[in-house]
């Protein structure tokens, strides 16, 4: 731990950091005069007070660039610095014999207790730190540096510069911007994905300064690169997704153990306010599509309507308690794996069924509700996310249905013959083309239809999640490992 | 005065100048792309027939998706054979 270039001269001898505000400190003050006289040259940091300790010149490091140049975690810090400035012996707190040992001299401070605990060095305050690593001219940050004046409101001018989803956005300063890169191991500089529409490069960085800009805290960090990768897959083609005139957005289904070791919200208003994992992961992603993207909405992004679930669209599974297997571990991943599965989704609409208490009456509820997905007359065109609340999940289970066995029940249910659906039948112009006509035609394929498990323990309701034009042609499900 | 660090790609798009009008389309060889969306062959089917009728040669392209941008190499090989290139955009 030698000193680099920028770290301070020191004449070769003893070096003390210490700060007022550590009792230890105090404690040693006529240690570090009996030092400064027997010992010399003693050379001292104070990181608060330059006033302190009296009677000593003291060297005035309030900015903590000395702290950090030698690396100081505890005050008080003693070191031997050699003649190039290298750090060649260290001791912290205040220990009695190890002092001795560092200086040669014995009988130090023989009127204090053999030994006390050192505080914790301002450098290890969080906001130091990162103002710290913040305000190196060698910063990992890249990023362009937007200057606020210290007249205008932050908040205003993310709104002025376009980069808001309509909602007030925490401003990106580069303090915010390291500590969500500590959210991964990953690297500032590494790319993510390139971001459609506009092709662009989305470094580990700008993804960074985006999930700040959402409210993400740095342990969510891992969840919003993941979905970041799903979304600009080919598979889940978010250029299509975004550019489409239909209703929908990415939304995010988590599995696995980050869900709960991040507190996100599989229960009571699963799909709804209130929690931040799932309201920020989900925001981010957005907002990456829009600011590194480009996608705007008038821009590329062409919705007639579009749906409130595109500001943000994000929850857990709730694992525990389902019937079944987690949707990542029907998708192939480990159950301790933790996943983001991403599904091009229309807004949420509900299944209400109070009275069914078999599996074969709750289907029936089902297949009823999905037939109107998209329209009643048009099959083989979408998927569906059908979300299975906890009470339709105990129905279910009741009568030892499985995931597979409901699928099957469901598309036989929603199998009808293509003289109903074809383009005029029943005095409707939309509807299938006439080649299907006598045969018979599935609403979905058996990969359409995925269920997840999720929502409060009461209330006989569940959900579905239409979907886009699907497979090859549109947006397929798309399932990415979270790596930490 | 403080920071806040850059959201956007940052990118700063290359202004390119747009390819000279053609003075006609006798004796040009003319792209019609059909992005897959219904309907669009109907379109494109007419349009042949108008400009055959005026001396034009016909070129016909098709992406695999209207959902998704076209391939690069669909680009190149449009770029590379046609002197104009007309989209049939929606259904």
């Amino acid at each position: 731990m030698g000193l680099g270039t920028t770290g301070p001269v020191v004449p070769e001898g003893l070096v003390a950091v210490v700060k007022r505000d550590c009792p230890t400190c105090e404690l040693v003050v006529p240690v570090l005069q009996q030092l400064a006289r027997e010992a010399p040259p003693l050379t001292v940091f104070s990181q608060d007070d330059p006033a302190f300790p009296p009677g000593l010149p003291v060297r005035d490091d309030r900015q903590l660039d000395a702290s950090f140049a030698f690396d100081v975690e505890i005050v008080p810090t003693l070191m031997r610095v050699d003649g190039a400035g290298r750090v060649t012996a260290k001791t912290q707190g205040w220990k009695r014999e190890d002092w001795e040992a560092l200086t040669g001299v014995s009988g130090l401070g023989a009127e204090l207790p053999g030994f006390r605990p050192g505080c914790g060095s301002r450098t290890q305050d969080p906001d130091v730190a990162d103002r710290f690593a913040s305000r190196g001219g060698g910063s990992a940050l890249r990023s362009r540096r937007v200057e606020i004046g210290s007249g205008e409101d932050a908040i205003e001018a993310c709104f002025e510069r376009g980069w808001s989803d309509g909602l007030p956005l925490v401003p990106p300063t580069p303090e915010r911007v390291l500590r969500m890169l500590e959210g991964t191991t990953r690297k500032p500089d590494e790319l993510v994905a390139l971001v459609p529409p506009d092709l662009a490069d989305c470094t580990v960085e700008k993804a960074a300064i985006n999930a700040v800009m959402a409210g993400c805290r740095p342990e969510y960090f891992p969840v919003v690169l993941a979905a970041i990768e799903a979304a600009c897959s080919d598979e889940f083609n978010i250029h299509g997704v975004l550019a489409t005139t239909m209703f929908v957005g990415p939304a995010i289904i988590v599995n696995g153990p980050i869900a709960r070791a991040i507190g996100m919200n599989s229960g009571v208003n699963a799909l709804g306010q209130g929690n931040r994992a799932n309201a920020t992961i989900g925001r981010a992603l957005q907002l990456v599509v829009r600011n590194v993207g480009g996608g705007k909405p008038g821009g590329v992004d062409r919705a007639t309507l579009g749906n409130p679930g595109k500001y943000t669209f994000c929850f857990a599974e709730a694992e525990e308690g389902s019937p079944w297997e987690a949707l990542s571990v029907e998708r192939g991943f480990a159950p301790s794996a933790s996943t983001v599965t991403l599904f091009a989704a229309e807004g949420v609409r509900g299944i209400v069924d109070q009275k069914s208490r078999s599996a074969e009456s709750l289907a029936r509820s089902y297949a009823g509700c999905l037939r109107a997905v998209w329209h009643p007359k048009l099959a083989l065109v979408t998927d569906a996310v059908v979300i299975v609340s906890p009470e339709h999940g105990r129905v279910f289970r009741n009568d030892g249905w499985s995931k597979a066995r409901l699928r099957e029940r469901l598309l036989e249910l929603l199998t009808v013959q293509g003289d109903e659906l074809v383009v005029g039948a029943g005095g409707c112009a939309e509807g299938m083309p006439p080649q299907v006509a006598g045969k018979p035609v599935p609403k979905f394929t058996p990969d359409g239809l995925l269920f997840v498990h999720a929502g409060g323990d009461a209330g006989m309701f569940s959900a579905i999640l239409a979907g886009w034009a699907r497979g090859p042609v549109g947006s397929q499900p798309v399932t990415r490992e979270v790596r930490t | 005065m403080s920071a806040l660090l850059d959201p956007t790609g940052e990118r700063e798009p290359v202004a390119r100048p747009r390819a000279p009008r053609l003075s006609g389309v006798s004796g040009k060889t003319l792209g019609l792309l059909d992005i897959s969306k219904p309907r669009g062959d109907v379109f494109l089917d007419r349009l042949s027939e108008l400009l055959v009728a005026r001396g034009a040669r016909i070129e016909r392209f098709r992406k695999p998706t209207f959902t998704k941008p076209a391939p690069l190499d669909l680009r190149q090989q449009i770029h590379a054979k046609c002197e104009a290139v007309i989209e049939a955009l929606a259904d």
